[in-house]
């Protein structure tokens, strides 16, 4: 039997006239890895503004370790670790210092559950006695991490840990939250980066203030059909346009080297985009059937929300 | 290539202190080319990108930007460039119509360029209804977009953008590479930062910076060709990798 988390049910919140969520229902499982993916604006920090009790919904309900948010929101702060995306420790306070306020808050003490952050903790030995102010943009991170650790919470909630970090640095993060998770903590995570969804057990895709799908990073991409193909020509700059005008074409945009194009007929012929691109001239052109990555899922299910709000 | 070479940088050091953020540095970028900057945080990319701007000089080296020297002539250097980063961004208290305005008269434009620009460049990007609201009130990707028009509004030689994608959603971030690829164009130089992997891939030369040297610098065909890599994020891993263990 899986244990449920949290339970999120039909939560909504505005303000000033901005929909920030509007009606999330989500059940995150006990052990899970889960991500929440989606760009600025898709309500991702409300939301866990929400779920760590720091912030009342204007209606719906939500439960942590079934514990509710608003009523036992006591009891909620002593089991969540929460790593906010703007740096909040004490930059004038040492590195020793800042984690032992944290463990003081929580009536713990730095050695009590060592355990579970010494491998992070070991890159910042060598700065214990410099003030968190003072460090470089990743031990700032590692340092968060491990007072967000400090009490051994049931949950993690990481809000954008890897924004604007470079993907070395990122592959690295990813790799710690892993053995986070299998040390029995359940690990929930918001990114803009849409790889990164591959690297979570399950993903909810959310798009201003909504949830466009959630589920396991290879069912998502399973539920998206065939017809996905990489094109390429010597003239890349006017392909998307010239794609764009082939019938029942649903959607063409750029993505790395290649130009992405699906066509809304099951049995459209790729055959046609070869001979048509020859006869508006372009020559090298290279046509081939590819699987789609959760960043082509995320941009069709924009679209399609787009022309749902639309009708 | 280009004969007309936009940026001209030759044995570029930087140190503070002992450390050396910048190691001997030495590039070109032609007029009009989209040149991809990438490398690890720390690496010294922000270091450079000052110093090409004008803003912080050099220890040594010789660098030329819009063919003026950065250390000798930093105001003619900051004249002939537009700069725009995910951080610094335009004003939320003012209307759209009146960020262009200010911006416009810092780089010195007459109030009929300013008229014009600002038309024909909302225009462009379908706004000219919404000069008038107040930029608080504009969606997150489209504020993006406004902040490069502004950054191209004087007709530099060459625009920096630094990060400029983001947190921005994949539909948008494809409309902002579009808007580069216009103005690039009309010959202006695209010097650019990202993190998006996918990103590199757009632009004509890519230099990949570990450790305060340039490790790479080429198209990104050919950089895949060299490290084995199916694609850029590949590259980069090789070599961020090799350098920090």
């Amino acid at each position: 039997m899986k244990q449920i988390a949290v339970d999120i049910r039909d939560i909504r919140k505005s303000y000033t006239g901005i929909k920030a969520l509007q009606g999330i229902n989500i059940q995150i499982n006990s052990g899970e890895l889960f991500g929440f993916i989606g760009p600025d604006g898709a309500g991702k920090t409300s939301l866990f503004h929400i779920l760590t009790s720091l912030v009342i919904p204007d209606s719906g309900s939500a439960t942590v370790a079934g514990y509710d948010t608003i009523h036992d929101y006591r009891e909620i702060r002593k089991i969540v670790g929460y790593m906010p995306g703007k740096f909040s420790l004490y930059q004038d306070l040492t590195v020793d210092e800042n984690l032992k306020f944290f463990a003081g808050i929580f009536r713990t003490t730095i050695h009590e559950h060592f355990e579970l952050y010494k491998d992070i903790f070991a890159q910042l030995e060598p700065f214990r006695k410099r003030k968190a102010g003072q460090l470089s943009g990743g031990m700032k991170q590692k340092l968060a991490l491990s007072c967000a650790l400090v009490h051994k919470p049931q949950l993690l909630f990481l809000d954008e840990p890897t924004t604007g970090v470079d993907a070395v640095s990122r592959t690295e993060f990813w790799e710690i939250l892993q053995r986070i998770k299998y040390m029995g903590i359940t690990v929930i995570v918001s990114t803009p980066y849409m790889d990164e969804a591959a690297l979570c057990d399950r993903v909810a895709l959310m798009n201003k203030g909504s949830i466009m799908a959630v589920n396991s990073p290879e069912n998502i991409v399973r539920s998206f059909g065939k017809n996905l193909y990489a094109i390429k020509s010597e003239q890349m700059f006017p392909l998307p346009g010239l794609l764009a005008t082939i019938e029942h074409t649903k959607a063409v945009y750029r993505s790395g080297e290649y130009i992405h194009y699906l066509n809304e007929k099951d049995d459209f012929d790729p055959v046609l985009i070869e001979i048509y691109l020859r006869a508006c001239g372009h020559g090298m052109i290279q046509v081939h059937q590819i699987a789609p990555s959760i960043e082509d899922c995320f941009m069709v299910l924009m679209q399609q929300s787009k022309a749902q709000k639309a009708a | 290539m280009d004969q007309i070479q936009a940026i001209e940088v030759h044995n570029l050091v930087k140190k503070f202190g002992n450390f050396v953020a910048n190691d001997n540095l030495n590039f070109s970028v032609g007029q009009g080319e989209i040149f991809g900057f990438l490398g690890a945080n720390g690496a010294g990319k922000t270091t450079a990108m000052k110093i090409l701007c004008g803003l912080s000089k050099p220890t040594s080296g010789k660098i030329r930007v819009a063919g003026y020297d950065v250390t000798r002539q930093p105001d003619k250097v900051k004249k002939n460039i537009g700069y725009m980063s995910q951080r610094f961004s335009l004003y939320n208290d003012l209307t759209v119509k009146e960020n262009f305005r200010f911006f416009g008269g810092i780089y010195g434009l007459s109030s009929s360029e300013i008229k014009n620009r600002t038309v024909q460049l909302l225009d462009r990007l379908g706004l000219g209804n919404d000069s008038g609201k107040l930029l608080s009130s504009i969606p997150a990707g489209w504020k993006q977009k406004l902040a490069f028009s502004v950054a191209i509004m004087h007709q530099p030689r060459i625009v920096f953008l630094d990060e400029p994608t983001g947190g921005v959603d994949p539909i948008t971030r494809r409309q902002f590479w579009d808007l580069i690829y216009e103005a690039a164009a009309e010959g202006i130089t695209v010097f650019v930062t990202t993190h998006y992997m996918d990103e590199a891939e757009y632009c004509q030369r890519v230099c990949i910076m570990v450790d305060g040297r340039i490790d790479a610098l080429d198209t990104p065909g050919n950089l895949k060709t060299n490290h084995h890599a199916a694609n850029m994020h590949e590259v980069f891993l090789k070599l961020a990798r090799k350098k920090s263990t």
